[in-house]
Order: structure tokens, then sequence, then C-alpha cells
């Protein structure tokens, strides 16, 4: 395969060993494999350490399909994962682009390398735009739940089994206003405050009958438990102690805290890659514009970026499976 | 660079197979996800549910087809391509192994009682 090794104008300055190149590959080609390889293992320490909590608080880890519903102008309408499939399938789409970029460039065919640049480009930024929407979703939260004195999260449903938003249960909201620095001259900040109280969520479970809860812990079948009535109602008056609404670093409606801390954590760490990727994709994208490789007599450069914008979607492959499927 | 018209003409056309059967996995995968199968869910094998080895095997399908195909390591030499995949194969499975294990062991301890939730 003649056609991976190139000349890009830096022979003699990078090997030292002559003409014959180590692996048949480029200097810069193999350094990009060495790059791809550690941060493959760093992503692999990540989803490791989320895949040994999860296994840990396997009873109170949420289940992905209620937790991402969302889908954009669908309001109220349960979209299970619908969104992450589109984001999932924007990303391959854009690495396809990248790969016919690379083929273009193989035959030295400058328009066709700067039409899929362009659209590998746009392909990422819709990408973090949807992560960023996503994100917004996962902290503003949609149902609600209650945190008992444990610090776990019991969530509400009806006797169908649907999940019920906090609005929909509190008959009134006896929440007091929200402090801020004009309220005196010492102070500086509040807590942030859910709609409704603690004493609302109780006091409008008690007046609908239909209301259940459900806790963080599974019966033999792998399923969470839901509570009949009078067990409900027990549990709510002597445990809950706090309205819990979103997510943030300590806590979320979700499940378990550790699960909002991973998923900010490794899809940010992600997305920061497909911010690089876009970035560097831009640069090139430029430099193949203004004839940087046509001159060199190779487009190779492009080829690289490739890997790193491949390696970002595989990436998110994984990250996809293991934070939305499994 | 001795690249002819024809053979680009049929890499050109491994691409868009390889997008098509991307596509099909990934929406087989959140299929799956969304109606989960009962017995699926309700059988495992090593810890693990029948229908999370589905989406793991799928996944690394799909990892195998980036890899190859867009990352273009079938064109690599064999010294390359084991340098990179046995290595990141090994690595991961080791720690993974590690790692769950040793979860599923807290989990136990958690509920065998040393850990009481107030509820």
């Amino acid at each position: 395969m003649e056609a991976t090794v190139v000349k890009t104008g830096t022979e003699g300055k990078t090997w030292g060993g002559g003409d014959h190149s180590p692996l048949k590959a480029s200097y810069g080609k193999l350094m990009m494999w060495f790059f791809i390889l550690s941060d493959a293992l760093t992503f692999s320490g990540f989803l490791a350490a989320y895949g040994f909590s999860r296994y840990k608080f396997i009873d109170s880890w949420p289940v992905a399909d209620e937790v991402f519903n969302h889908f954009p102008f669908l309001h109220g309408v349960d979209a299970p994962m619908y969104y992450v499939a589109l984001m999932t399938f924007i990303l391959i789409f854009s690495s396809v682009t990248m790969v016919l970029a690379v083929n273009a460039g193989h035959q030295m065919k400058k328009n066709k390398v700067i039409f899929y640049l362009f659209l590998t480009v746009i392909g990422g930024l819709i990408f973090l735009g949807s992560q960023a929407w996503e994100w917004k979703n996962f902290i503003q939260g949609t149902y609600g739940a209650v945190e008992t004195k444990s610090g776990r999260i019991i969530q509400f449903l009806d006797t169908e089994g649907n999940r019920v938003a906090l609005s929909d249960i509190a008959t009134e909201s006896t929440q007091r206003q929200a402090h801020d620095r004009s309220s005196g001259i010492w102070f500086s900040t509040d807590e942030t405050l859910a709609a409704y109280t603690i004493d609302d969520i109780k006091q409008g479970f008690a007046t609908k009958e239909n209301l259940r809860i459900r806790i963080p812990k599974l019966d033999e079948k792998g399923h969470p438990i839901i509570l009949n009535r009078e067990q409900s109602l027990q549990t709510l008056s002597t445990d809950a102690i706090r309205v819990v609404e979103g997510a943030n670093m300590y806590r979320n409606e979700y499940g378990t805290p550790l699960f909002a801390n991973f998923f900010f954590f490794i899809t940010g760490f992600h997305g920061f890659h497909v911010f690089t990727g876009v970035l560097i994709n831009t640069i090139i994208f430029f430099n193949v514009i203004l004839g940087t490789y046509e001159r060199r007599g190779s487009y190779e450069m492009v080829e690289k970026v490739g890997l790193y914008w491949h390696f970002v979607d595989l990436v998110w492959v994984f990250v996809f499976t293991f934070f939305y499927l499994v | 660079m001795a690249h002819d018209a024809a053979s680009h003409e049929s890499s050109v056309k491994r691409i868009w197979y390889v997008f098509f059967l991307l596509t099909v996995l990934t929406t087989a995968e959140v299929i799956l996800g969304i109606i989960k199968p009962t017995f699926l869910v309700e059988h495992k094998f090593l810890a693990l549910k029948f229908l999370n080895w589905i989406f793991i095997i799928l996944t690394l399908v799909k990892a195998y087809f980036i890899t190859w195909a867009f990352m273009h390591m079938e064109g690599e030499t064999k010294g390359l391509r084991r340098a990179v995949v046995w290595t990141a194969v090994f690595l991961i499975c080791y720690l993974m192994f590690v790692l769950l294990v040793e979860g599923d062991y807290i989990h136990e301890v958690y509920k065998a009682g040393y850990v009481k939730y107030n509820f």
C-alpha cells in the first residue's frame, strides 16, 4: 500500500533512519496512532470507572430512556432516545464525509476535499449544539423527585406505572421567594429553590389516591420496586426530606448522584474532543482552500486529522452504548 | 499514489456500504433499547443481561467497521495493526474485568447489610 507512505517535506528531520519508514507509515501518521491509542485508554479508564460505580449502585442507577426522553418541538411527548439516536447518526455521517474528503485527497481533487471537509465541520457543530441541548434538558429535569434521609431518590408513579411530575402532585406551592443581593448588605447568594417545598408534595400526595412511589431497589427479576399506597404514604412521611428537580453535581432527580457526575464528565470530555476536532478540521479546511497541500503534493494532513475525527466518532459509539443503551 | 480511478470508485462504494451498515446497527440498537424485550431483560449471562450483551456485541461490530474501513486500518501493515489493536483490547479487557467484578462485589457487601439505608 504505497498510498500510506508519502513525502511530507519533513524527510530526514524526523525518523533519521534513512528512507525506510517503520511499519511503512509516515511519522505523522504513526504519532497520530500513538495519540489515539493513549486517548482510547483514557476514555476506557473513565468508562471502566463508570461501570464500577454502576455495578456498585446497580439498584439506584437510572434507566436511560426515562432520563433522555426529549425531542425538539415535541413538548410533553415521551421520546425515549430518539434524539440521541439522531445525534449518533449525525456524528457517523460527519465521519463519512471526512473519509470521503480523505479519499478525494488521494486523488488530489481540491474542490471535493473542500466540500467534504465543510460538511464535516458542519456535522461536528450540529453535534456540539445537540449535546448542549441534551445537557440543558438533563440539568432542567422532567418529573422531579424526592430525596430521603439517606440521600436516595424516590420517584412518583400513578397506578398505571407512568411517571408523575411534581407539578401534578402538589396542589399549591408554598415555596418562599429566593433572596438575591438586594435583600441585604451582607447577603451574597441563596440556594437554588425548587418550585415546591417537601410539605407541598407530602400534602398533595396524601390527597391524590392514584399515586405511588418507586424506590431505588430491584426485585429478583431486576425491575425497580413500586410500593403500595400505604407503604408509599409511610415512606414519604417519615423519610422524605427534600425536593429534587433536575440535576447538579450533588444530587439529581434520576437516581444516584454519581450518574450525573459521570454523565457530565464523560460526555463533557467527549464534547471537548469534538470541539477540538472541529477546530482542527476548520484549520485544515482553510489550509486546503489556500492550497497548502496542493503545493506540498500530498493531502496526508487531511488523512491524519481524519484519523482523529474518526476516533472521536468511535468513542461516541461506546459512550452511546454505555450511557444510553445498556 | 498509484491509485487508478476504478479503485477509488470501489472505495467510495465501500464507504457508503459501511455507513449504511452503521446506520442499520444503530437503529437496531435504539429499537431494542426502546422495546426492551422482557426475555432479554430478565435473563442474564455472566451477571449481564442478554440485552446488554447484544448492545455490547453490536457496538464492537460498529467499532470494527469504523476502525477498519474509516480509519483505514485494513490498509496498514500487520505490525501497526497489532500494535494498536492488541494493546488496546488487552488493556481494556483487563481493566474492565478488575473494576466490574470489584464493583459487583461492593454491591453485594452493601446488600448483605453492612450498610443500611433508611427504608
